[in-house]
């Protein structure tokens, strides 16, 4: 994932002290050491937390699931939360305006954070339908091998290609990145995400913290049968106001040469998996680099595929961007054959066009999507820009709800069951 | 998107050491690889059979073929270790696991420290190892039966399933414990693990080990202090033991502090709950005064001060648990790398030896408390006494707060460390709650106002009234703020058979 600091609103993770009983469960499941305390609260530290869940299904209060989207800069700090006797209640649309993030011209290509209908209601937690378990018939994968609780810290993987993949622009320039483990281990499934350590130490004097990006490849490797993995990374130039400002780890990862080496950690995640039931259909919801896991997705299935051992199982695929140039992979996307994968693009600036969002484009295929949401064997992922998980969820009910579906059953089922993932940033 | 196709059914699935499967097919669910030990997995089918009749004698009373809404571990990573459904309670999947393999672990305290942790038994402390697990183990069991008649008096469905998932799981733990002493301790091990079923909570020929483990626990706040304060001891223990150089032993109590987290939860917002209710109903009714104890029992509810009685009885009773303040068992048990302090990997400032270090003890000297300094070593089970009181004071403070908001004057307070004590430095001693050294005549007058009375025990008994509608609960506790797993309000977390 794109990290934290370096793209649009944070999901930032907190722990209810109302609720929280102090046992040390979370601390000690916390596989990045992101969870600390004081005599008082246990606090989740916003620049180490990479969302992994791992601390969310052992707590034994629920006092653990809570989640506030917050512009990075007003990010609550550890010493903050160390000082709460009760959560702070969520930030309204004014006050996210207010601090930039909201502003439509900072949220690139994704949707606006709420949808108007959902406006009108007190408040819709998207979160509260995203699953934690991944679906049952996932591989089961394997985390955090390397990281500040792993026996070895990080593992060195060397650059095996950089090459962009979108049409040159000055806004946008994102970069496909192949890594070579050599002979270390580091097994990765869709959906998992790996760290990458910038060198070198920020303006506080500490080294970096990790940045986390989804991979980009297949279980089996970039290139099939290689120890490889491929990242989608976006170069940041600016900040939410357009003012100047280098992400460390984007242009770090997006100027790296063949045979450079870096320095990585994980895997992380172990619930965003796709099922391996071969009638499982699975529909992506992304948007800008949120695409990553979704072509790691595609491109496993359209291995298993090419081998003649998968048949059923479909795919759709809503993608949004600010222009078809600005696609990652737009070319290659356009080549898979159409009973492979439905695809469906939703440009919002478009010279002459409306604007028009990946929500947008849902509500159009409600006819398809309902009977999915109503299928166990459907699943559902979402990756992007944080703002876009209310709306895609809105989405989602609004279209059960038309076709007659209770969407509070159906909204449970896709948690309890593994079948909607969130993932985003 | 990438020309070459290789493929591989298997490609994705490798494992290692972290993420053994668990033997799903095998009689008991594992991850210790059983399948690979015939002898072991032989003596641990032979005992089973053995524990379910333990099950259906003293285990639960009645609810044995209800459907209840259980959490089972089926692995111990984060994915794996709660799952959720109907169990039938006989049917539960007890198994054995342990939390991850550290690589290259070492020995963090006493002699042998910087060692690499012992995959085995070593020879010269093989007899302590074996009684401290077997102490241990004999608690899990103990409580079970100290709680067996409670699902009839379950203030509502939520609170009968928390009570069995507490239960199902302190029967995980002597599963763990005993496959710890099958393992590792050969004919002896296996001796042990069936006198651990034959001992009985409360019975004169053959009791079980602990003081604490012998009392009753007739009422339902009596289950709700016993998990705030007990199973906090166990905590104490427990981690006290993950700290162990013996690793399997290190492993095992790890993955069983993260169920025992779920016990005091149970506890902290059963009393937490109780107290929402006690001050909700004061306020709605007008009583203003906490000491007006008619009133308060009037409206159905348990008077706070009555609270504060049960809080200083199971505080008292638990602080028994951790055995003489100055202990040479303990400062060899520690030297010897087996059982380190709390906490033990985060301490700084401190060699990990104890060999020259001091620690203040409070005693008893011709009727005054005095402290003194001790050798630290011999000190341990003092020290692990004033942790567990720190650690029990955060839950309070809670309770505290929640009287506070709710805008009554009440303030639930610890008992001194002296209070109550039959066990260490204060046994036999009379000392209040506040910690002043008291007569025999003066304890006896008062001592009706600090631990629960005659009356406080018929008026508890009265409240005791089953509530088995689903989403309904008992007049004198609070519903939750949270469901199990989120679940909704009127969740059946017991299909009542």
């Amino acid at each position: 994932m794109i990290a934290a600091t370096e793209a649009g609103l944070v999901r930032q993770h907190l722990i209810d002290p109302e609720i929280c009983i102090r046992c040390n469960t979370c601390e000690s499941t916390c596989p990045v050491g992101a969870i600390s305390h004081d005599a008082r609260n246990y606090v989740v530290d916003a620049n180490i937390c990479n969302l992994c869940m791992a601390c969310v299904p052992p707590c034994p209060t629920g006092s653990i699931d809570n989640w506030r989207a917050m512009p990075p800069a007003r990010a609550y700090s550890v010493e903050a939360q160390f000082g709460w006797d009760v959560l702070p209640a969520e930030l309204s649309a004014d006050d996210l305006a207010l601090a930039g993030a909201a502003a439509e011209a900072s949220l690139a290509d994704a949707p606006p954070p709420v949808s108007p209908d959902a406006l009108g209601k007190a408040e819709f937690d998207a979160s509260a339908y995203a699953a934690v378990v991944p679906p049952w018939s996932a591989e089961r994968a394997i985390a955090n091998l390397y990281g500040p609780k792993a026996a070895a810290r990080s593992v060195s993987a060397t650059v095996v290609g950089n090459v962009r993949v979108t049409d040159v622009g000055k806004d946008y320039d994102t970069h496909h990145i192949v890594l070579d483990f050599g002979s270390m281990t580091f097994p990765v499934l869709e959906g998992q995400s790996i760290g990458i350590v910038p060198p070198g130490v920020g303006a506080d004097g500490r080294p970096h913290f990790p940045r986390q990006y989804s991979v980009a490849s297949p279980r089996n490797g970039e290139r099939p049968g290689y120890n490889n993995v491929s990242l989608t990374v976006k170069r940041v130039l600016e900040d939410h106001q357009g003012r100047p400002v280098r992400g460390v780890a984007s242009n770090y990862l997006c100027d790296l040469k063949v045979g450079d080496k870096v320095e990585a950690t994980g895997p992380f995640g172990l619930s965003f998996l796709m099922p391996n039931h071969p009638q499982s259909a699975i529909v992506m919801i992304c948007t800008g680099t949120g695409s990553a896991p979704m072509r790691a997705m595609t491109e496993w299935r359209r291995r298993l595929r090419k081998s003649g051992k998968f048949d059923g199982g479909k795919l759709m695929l809503f993608f949004g961007a600010r222009t078809k140039e600005e696609l990652p992979y737009f070319g290659p996307l356009l080549n898979l054959p159409k009973d492979f994968i439905d695809i469906n693009f939703a440009f919002s600036r478009r010279q002459g066009e409306p604007k028009r969002y990946v929500q947008d484009a849902m509500r159009e295929r409600a006819a398809d999507l309902a009977p999915l949401i109503a299928d166990p064997d459907a699943y559902f992922y979402v990756c992007g820009l944080k703002a876009m998980e209310e709306g895609v969820v809105t989405a989602l009910r609004d279209i059960a709800t038309k076709a007659g579906l209770d969407w509070e059953t159906h909204g449970q089922a896709l948690k309890r069951d593994g079948r909607l993932h969130l993932e985003t940033y | 998107m990438s020309a070459e196709d290789i493929l591989s059914d298997s490609a994705g699935s490798t494992s290692g050491d972290r993420f053994v499967e668990i033997s799903y097919d095998d009689v008991i669910p594992n991850n210790v690889a059983l399948g690979s030990d015939k002898q072991l997995q032989r003596a641990l089918e032979g005992w089973r059979p053995k524990y379910l009749d333990w099950w259906s004698g003293m285990g639960p009373v009645g609810y044995q073929q209800s459907e209840v809404y259980l959490r089972t571990a089926v692995g111990v990573d984060p994915a794996g270790w709660a799952k959720f459904g109907y169990v039938k309670m006989p049917t539960y999947r007890w198994g054995i696991l342990l939390a991850p393999k550290v690589e290259g672990r070492t020995i963090p305290f006493g002699r042998h420290k910087g060692e690499p942790a012992w995959q085995e038994v070593p020879g010269e402390h093989r007899a302590l190892l074996r009684r401290l697990i077997v102490v241990q183990g004999d608690t899990e069991p103990a409580s079970v039966e100290q709680q067996r008649f409670l699902g009839a008096t379950a203030p509502s469905l939520y609170d009968m399933r928390n009570l069995f998932q507490v239960n199902v799981e302190e029967g995980r733990h002597l599963w763990a414990m005993v496959y710890l002493l099958v393992k590792y301790f050969g004919k002896d091990g296996r001796e042990e693990a069936q006198a651990l079923l034959e001992r009985q909570s409360g019975q004169m020929d053959n009791p079980r080990i602990l003081g604490a483990f012998n009392e009753r626990t007739p009422d339902w706040l009596s289950f709700f202090m016993f998990t705030f304060f007990t199973d906090r001891d166990g905590k104490m223990q427990l981690a006290a033991l993950a700290e162990s150089g013996f690793d399997p032993l290190s492993r095992t109590c790890r993955f069983m502090l993260t169920e025992e987290a779920h016990h005091m939860f149970v506890g902290e917002t059963g009393v937490q709950r109780t107290i929402e209710a006690t001050c909700a109903a004061m306020v709605k009714a007008g009583v203003k005064e906490p000491n007006d104890v008619e009133a308060a029992r009037q409206l159905g509810i348990v008077d706070l001060p009555l609270l504060q009685r049960k809080l200083n009885f199971h505080a008292s009773v638990t602080r028994d648990l951790f055995g003489a303040d100055i202990s040479s068992n303990a400062a060899e048990a520690f030297s010897s790398g087996i059982k380190g302090r709390f906490n033990e990997g985060n301490l700084k400032g401190d060699d990990h030896l104890l060999q020259d270090a001091t620690y203040p003890v409070t005693r008893v000297v011709d009727g005054r408390l005095v402290v003194e300094e001790a050798p630290a070593l011999r000190a341990l089970n003092a020290r692990l006494l004033d942790d567990f009181i720190v650690d029990c004071q955060g839950g309070i403070d809670r309770w505290n707060k929640s009287v506070e908001k709710a805008g009554v004057a009440f303030k639930f307070v610890q008992p001194h460390k002296g209070f109550n004590r039959r066990i260490g430095e204060f046994a036999g001693k009379r000392i209040s709650p506040a910690g002043e050294v008291l007569t025999e005549e003066q304890w006896a007058a008062k001592s009706g106002d600090w631990l629960p009375n005659d009356d406080d025990m018929r008026f508890i008994r009265s409240l005791m009234k089953p509530c088995h509608e689903p989403g309904k609960y008992a007049t004198w506790i609070a519903p939750p703020r949270v469901g199990v797993n989120n679940q909704p309000g009127d969740f059946e977390y017991v299909k009542i058979a």
